[in-house]
């Protein structure tokens, strides 16, 4: 098993999900923001999963499979409202969605 | 195993920014099977070897063969990639990019450095499983509850769609979700006429007929693309 400090993984779990957070500032495309939302979730598992590491317990994991659920939970409603989106607005494009009477 | 933690760390990071910099969807999409492979490859040195398999199952498995088909059903032809390329200009990464290098040093600070070691011990399966289905067994019917939801909620939005989409003269969904659609911009008669072979068609014939319409697709689109490369 590997010897790292608690630190270097909350690192990582903290970068990838400023990554996420930027993707889904700076994208227009739907699908990208989308994807970016399943890093920002991928890296608070990672987070839990470090932390659940450093004390050897299985709760880290535990709430890991939580995130999973809630993830999968929330790609196949956002791609369902993805389509709706592309057959409403003819593309997929947020910023076409900027009023709220659509 | 401790090399394999940072050349793991490193290969995540460079890959995730792939995947927010890309202008097609497609190749985003592979950039992100390589960064959540490598947050799976984490968790094992980390010593959760469980949910490693079930990240690369899960995410790298279900979750993004559901992002590859949309991207397949929505037929995103060369227009709308050189949109996004022109809406997001290399200036409109400046703010949001500042914005998380002052969140990344102030979590850093809070962070602290040289903490306690994590991975001493691998955590199974087995004693993930006694205590998800021991103390946390609420937390597993909420979250079937929360799938319930899901499911239902992506059938009630595609089943508007497909309701409010049969007007006629409209593109329908049952078009734009057909493997030979043709592209937008085509007249509504040529597309009821393609609507009616794909979806007309009962047993047999739509088992034969549909793939070689899908590869024409493919031939016609991959044609445009050159000459409208060659173009620029």
């Amino acid at each position: 098993m590997a010897h790292v400090p608690m630190d270097y993984g909350l690192y990582l779990a903290v970068a990838l999900f400023l990554i996420g957070l930027v993707g889904v500032l700076v994208r227009r495309n739907l699908i990208f923001v989308l994807a970016s939302i399943e890093i920002m979730l991928n890296a608070a598992g990672l987070a839990f999963v470090v932390a659940g590491s450093r004390w050897g317990q299985p709760d880290g994991q535990v709430m890991f499979i939580f995130v999973l659920a809630m993830a999968a939970s929330e790609v196949a409603v956002g791609l369902a409202l993805l389509l709706l989106f592309r057959r409403v607005f003819g593309s997929l494009d947020i910023d076409k969605a900027s009023r709220m009477k659509g | 195993m401790t090399v394999v933690f940072y050349i793991a760390a490193a290969v995540a990071v460079v890959s995730t920014i792939m995947v927010i910099t890309r202008t097609r969807a497609l190749h985003a999409l592979l950039y992100l099977v390589v960064s959540l492979t490598s947050v799976a490859v984490i968790f094992y040195t980390l010593g959760a070897p469980f949910v490693a398999a079930l990240e690369i199952i899960i995410y790298a498995g279900a979750i993004i063969v559901l992002f590859v088909f949309t991207v397949m059903l929505l037929n995103i032809d060369p227009e709308s990639e050189r949109g996004e390329r022109a809406r997001v200009r290399p200036a409109s990464w400046a703010g949001p990019v500042a914005l998380a290098l002052v969140l990344l040093v102030e979590l850093a600070w809070a962070i602290g450095v040289n903490g306690p070691q994590v991975g001493a011990r691998a955590v199974e399966a087995r004693e993930v499983g006694i205590s998800m289905y021991g103390p946390y067994a609420i937390g597993v019917e909420l979250a079937s509850t929360l799938l319930l939801a899901a499911l239902i909620g992506a059938r009630h939005l595609s089943h508007r769609v497909r309701e409010t989409g049969l007007a006629p003269g409209e593109q329908t969904l049952a078009v734009d979700l057909a493997p030979g659609a043709p592209p937008r911009g085509v007249p509504p008669d040529e597309r009821e006429g393609e609507l009616a072979a794909v979806l007309g068609a009962p047993g047999a014939d739509q088992g034969t007929g549909a793939p070689s319409d899908f590869g024409a697709t493919v031939d016609e689109t991959v044609g445009d693309e050159r000459a409208e490369r060659g173009d620029d």
